[in-house]
C-alpha cells in the first residue's frame, strides 16, 4: 500500500513527465476541452493531455477502475488537486458527464448503463447535456410536461426543454420526462438517456445578453428511445433529479472559489491590480471606497474557500454532497457575481466595451470582462434561482416549516 | 491543518458546553450587572475554571501549563461567548499569557506564566489610547534612570483594568509618534504608586478601565522582551487576541441565531408559526450561510496559530473582520426576528446585541480589518 507521501511523489514525477508546457498557463474560454463527437482542440496539446490524463483515470479521479476511473480515496484525489495546482495545469476535461451524470449513474444506474457511459465520459467521447428546464417550468421543476409514452420496448417522447447547456453540440441527453400523468407532480417523473442523433430531436441556440449562446431551445417530438435507457426505478425520476442537482450546485459553487493568492501581491488580472493599474495608483488603492469594497469581496472569497475546504473534510464523514451544497451553490453565484461588479467598476468605461476591429480602443480581456459581467447574471438563476436555494437552506438545512396553504398542491 | 476538530476536540467541546451551561449561563452575566458585582465576574466561578484546565491550556508544560495549543481556547472562548460569561479569558490568558510567553524572559515566564495557569494572578494589557483601535499610536513615554524607567501617561478601555494585579503597559522609549520603532512593553503593579485606575461602566456589563500613570517607577527587569522593539511582540499579541476575540463573537452570534431558529418555529401570527413566512426564512438562510464562512474564517485562524504561523496576519484580519460584520447584523436581527420581547430587558437576547458591539471594537472593527487585510495584500 502505496502512503499518501508516495502517491504524492509519483503523481508529482507524472505530471512533471506527462503535462505539456502549454498545458500549464492559463485558458481561454474557447480553449476549453468539452470533448464528444464534435471535440474541438484549438492546441494540439489539449488532445494530448486529455489522452494521456484519461488513460491515467485522473479525468474521473475517483471513479472505480472497472468503469475507466482511477479509483483514488479522497485524501488521494485531493493530493492530485493539489499536485496539479501547484504546476498550474489546466483542467484537462470539462464534462458535464463528469460533474453531474456520471455521480448519479454510479449511484443508481445498472451494471450495464454504467458499463455502456461511463467509460466514454472518463475519455470524452461523448459529451452530455442536461435536459431539465422546460418553458413553464422554472424553478418550479417538478410541473415539468415533456411526456413519454411506453410503445412496445420503447418510450416515444414528446415536448420541449430550455436552457439546455450546449445542446447544440452534446452527443447524448439525460432528461427529465413525466411517465405517470395521474399522480402527484413529484412523483410521475422520470430519469431517461438518449442520443441526441435520434430521429424527432432538434436544438436551436438562445443569444444571451452577453452576445454568447451557451444554451438551447430542444425539441421532442415522437422521439423513441429504448426502455432500458430509463435510469432508476419507473417514476422515482425526482429524486435522480435532486441528486444530481446537488451535484450541479457543488460544481457551480466552486465558480466562486478564489484564485490562489501566493506572495499577496496585486496581480495585474486581480481586480485591485486592475483598479490600481487604470488609476495609475503604485502604493495603494487611491479610491477609498472601491479599496474598501474589493478587501470585503476578498476576505469573503478567502473565508468562502476555508468553507468549501471544511465542507470537503466533512463529506470525508458521510456520503456526498448534501443541503449545504445549496448554501455554496449560492455563495458562490454571489461572490462571482459581485466579483463582475466590481471588475466593472475598477475599469471604469474601458470595462463597457462591446466590440472592437483591433483592439486598440479596448483589450480583449477588457471585453471579455464585459462579457463574462453579463454572463454572471445567469449565475444566480441556474441551477436553481437564488430563492429556491435559499427555501432549501430554510427548509431543509434549518427545518423551518411550509407555509400551510402552498402545501394543500403537493408543491 | 484541519477544517474539523478531531475526537479529543470534540470531547472537549461537549464538556465545556455543559460547563458553560450549568455553571455560567447568561444569568450568570445578568447577576454581574445587577448587583454591581464589585470585580465585574465571579472569581469562584473561575476558579472551576481554572482547575477544568482553562487558564493553562496555551502555556507551555514547563511553565506550569498543559501545552494544549490554541485549538482548545477556541473551543473554550466559542461557547463562553455562547453564554457571554465573563471572565479573565480573554485579558488575563489569551493577550497577557500569550505576550509573556511570546517576549518574556526566562524569569518573568517561570514567576508570571505558572501562576496564570494556576489561577494566582490577573493581568491587563494597557495598550490603547484613544477610541479607535491604534495600536502604534503611543504617546505614554518610559524614560530610563538610574533604577529602571519612569512611565507617564493615559490608557483607555482596558480590558480587566481595575481588578488585573499586574499591568503590561505599552510604552514608548523612543521614535516619532505612529512610529513602530521605539515602543517597549513594561509590567507595572496595578498598585504601584501613581498608578490610578478609574473602572468604567460599559454597555455589555463586563471590564474596561481607563488607567492613568504619573511618574510610576519600575525596576530595570521589568521591561518585556527588547527596548525599542517591542512591537513585534505585540503586534502577535495582538493577532492572537483578535482570533480568539472572533471565537466568542461565533459563539455569540451562533447563539442569537440559533435562539432566532427556535422562536421561528414556535411563535404564531395570522394562524402560522412565523418560520413560514419566506421574508424571514431568506433572512434566516442569509445569516445560516455567513455563519459557515465564519466558523471556516475562525477555524482556519486557529489552525495556523497552532500549525504553519506564517499567514496569522492576514487570518486574524479575515477572521475579525468577518466576524465584526457577521456579529453586527446577527445581533441587529436577533432584536428584531423577536419582535417586541426582544427590546425587553427581561430578554435576554439585548445582553448578546450589547457585547456585539464592544466585541466589534476591541482590537479593531471590521473597517480597521479590511484596511489591514488590504494593505497586507499590496493594495
Amino acid at each position: 500500500m502505496q502512503t499518501l507521501e508516495e502517491f504524492r511523489q509519483s503523481t508529482r514525477a507524472w505530471l512533471e513527465e506527462n503535462c505539456p508546457a502549454s498545458m500549464r498557463t492559463a485558458m481561454e474560454e474557447d480553449e476549453v476541452v468539452w470533448g464528444g463527437r464534435q471535440a474541438k482542440f484549438k492546441n494540439p496539446d489539449s488532445k494530448l493531455w486529455l489522452e494521456r490524463m484519461a488513460a491515467k483515470g485522473w479525468t474521473t479521479p475517483t471513479w472505480p477502475k472497472e468503469y475507466g476511473g482511477a479509483g483514488l480515496s479522497k485524501e488521494e484525489n485531493i493530493v492530485l488537486l493539489q499536485e496539479l495546482q501547484r504546476i498550474n495545469a489546466r483542467q484537462a476535461l470539462n464534462s458535464f458527464g463528469i460533474s453531474m451524470l456520471g455521480p448519479v449513474l454510479l449511484e443508481y444506474g445498472t451494471l450495464e448503463q454504467k458499463a455502456e457511459h461511463l467509460p466514454k465520459i472518463v475519455r470524452g467521447e461523448i459529451r452530455w447535456c442536461q435536459g431539465y428546464s422546460e418553458p413553464g417550468a422554472g424553478s418550479d421543476l417538478a410541473s415539468l410536461s415533456t411526456k413519454a409514452i411506453l410503445d412496445g420496448d420503447d418510450y416515444v417522447l414528446n415536448g420541449a426543454k430550455v436552457w439546455t447547456s450546449y445542446a447544440d453540440k452534446a452527443d447524448w441527453i439525460f432528461c427529465l420526462v413525466r411517465t405517470d400523468f395521474e399522480a402527484a407532480k413529484h412523483s410521475g417523473i422520470s430519469f431517461i438517456l438518449f442520443d441526441m442523433q435520434s430521429p424527432g430531436v432538434t436544438t436551436r441556440p438562445i443569444r444571451l445578453i452577453s452576445g454568447a449562446s451557451p444554451f438551447c431551445e430542444t425539441f421532442f417530438e415522437d422521439v423513441r428511445v429504448p426502455a432500458k435507457q430509463l435510469v432508476g426505478k419507473l417514476n422515482d425520476g425526482w429524486t435522480i433529479a435532486k441528486r444530481l442537482l446537488q451535484h450541479e450546485r457543488t460544481m457551480i459553487s466552486g465558480f466562486g472559489l478564489a484564485t490562489s493568492n501566493a506572495g499577496r501581491k496585486p496581480d495585474s488580472a486581480s481586480i485591485e491590480g486592475v483598479a490600481m493599474r487604470v488609476r495609475g495608483d503604485t502604493a495603494l488603492l487611491s479610491d477609498a471606497v472601491l479599496r474598501n469594497e474589493i478587501a470585503k469581496h476578498k476576505i469573503d472569497s478567502e473565508a468562502f474557500a476555508f468553507t468549501s475546504q471544511r465542507s470537503l473534510e466533512e463529506a470525508k464523514q458521510s456520503k456526498g454532497p448534501n443541503a449545504t451544497s445549496s448554501m455554496l451553490k449560492n455563495y458562490g453565484c454571489e461572490l462571482n457575481k459581485r466579483r463582475y461588479e466590481l471588475l466593472l467598476k475598477a475599469l471604469g468605461t474601458q470595462g463597457l466595451g462591446w466590440s472592437s476591429q483591433d483592439y486598440s480602443d479596448f483589450s480583449a480581456q477588457e471585453l471579455n470582462t464585459t462579457r463574462e459581467w453579463l454572463r454572471s447574471k445567469g449565475n444566480s438563476i441556474e441551477g436553481g434561482t437564488a430563492e429556491i436555494q435559499l427555501n432549501v437552506i430554510a427548509k431543509r438545512v434549518l427545518g423551518l416549516p411550509d407555509m400551510p396553504t402552498l402545501t394543500k398542491k403537493g408543491a | 491543518m484541519s477544517m474539523v476538530l478531531n475526537e479529543d476536540q470534540r470531547m472537549l467541546q461537549e464538556s465545556v458546553r455543559a460547563f458553560c451551561q450549568e455553571n455560567a449561563p447568561v444569568s450568570e452575566l445578568r447577576r454581574v450587572r445587577d448587583e454591581q458585582d464589585e470585580d465585574g465576574f465571579s472569581r469562584a466561578l473561575w476558579q472551576q475554571m481554572v482547575a477544568l484546565g482553562w487558564a493553562g491550556m496555551t502555556i507551555p508544560e514547563q511553565y506550569g501549563g498543559f501545552g494544549f495549543g490554541y485549538t482548545g481556547l477556541e473551543i473554550v472562548l466559542e461557547e463562553t461567548g455562547r453564554t457571554l460569561v465573563p471572565t479573565p479569558l480573554l485579558a488575563t490568558v489569551l493577550l497577557c499569557g500569550t505576550l509573556l510567553n511570546l517576549g518574556g524572559s526566562e524569569t518573568q515566564k517561570s514567576t508570571l506564566l505558572a501562576k496564570i495557569a494556576a489561577g494566582e494572578v490577573l493581568m491587563a494589557l494597557a495598550h490603547e489610547e484613544g477610541p479607535l483601535h491604534n495600536p502604534v499610536r503611543v504617546a505614554t513615554k518610559a524614560q530610563a534612570n538610574a533604577d529602571g524607567f519612569i512611565i507617564n501617561g493615559s490608557k483607555c478601555f482596558v480590558l480587566d483594568g481595575h481588578v488585573a494585579d499586574q499591568l503590561i503597559v505599552v510604552a514608548r522609549t523612543s521614535g516619532e509618534q505612529d512610529s513602530t520603532n521605539g515602543i517597549s512593553l513594561f509590567l507595572v503593579d496595578r498598585t504601584a504608586p501613581g498608578v490610578a485606575v478609574q473602572r468604567l461602566c460599559v454597555v455589555d456589563s463586563r471590564n474596561a478601565a481607563n488607567i492613568r500613570l504619573s511618574n510610576v517607577q519600575v525596576a530595570k527587569d521589568a521591561l518585556i522582551g527588547e527596548l525599542d522593539r517591542g512591537y513585534s511582540v505585540l503586534e502577535k499579541v495582538l493577532d492572537v487576541g483578535r482570533i480568539g476575540l472572533a471565537a466568542e463573537m461565533l459563539g455569540n452570534a451562533q447563539e442569537v441565531f440559533d435562539r432566532v431558529i427556535e422562536y421561528l418555529k414556535q411563535r404564531e401570527q395570522f394562524g402560522v408559526l412565523i418560520g413560514a413566512f419566506q421574508g424571514l426564512q431568506h433572512r434566516a438562510a442569509h445569516m445560516y450561510s455567513e455563519l459557515e464562512l465564519c466558523r471556516s474564517a475562525v477555524r482556519r485562524a486557529f489552525s495556523e496559530l497552532d500549525g504553519a504561523q506564517e499567514e496569522i496576519p492576514v487570518l486574524a484580519s479575515i477572521a475579525k473582520a468577518k466576524l465584526s460584520e457577521v456579529l453586527e447584523d446577527v445581533s441587529n436581527e436577533g432584536v428584531q426576528m423577536h419582535g417586541g420581547i426582544g427590546m425587553t430587558d427581561e430578554f435576554d437576547i439585548g445582553f448578546f446585541l450589547k457585547r456585539a458591539r464592544v466585541a466589534q471594537a476591541l482590537l479593531g472593527d471590521a473597517n480597521f480589518h479590511r484596511d489591514r487585510y488590504a494593505r497586507l495584500n499590496g493594495f
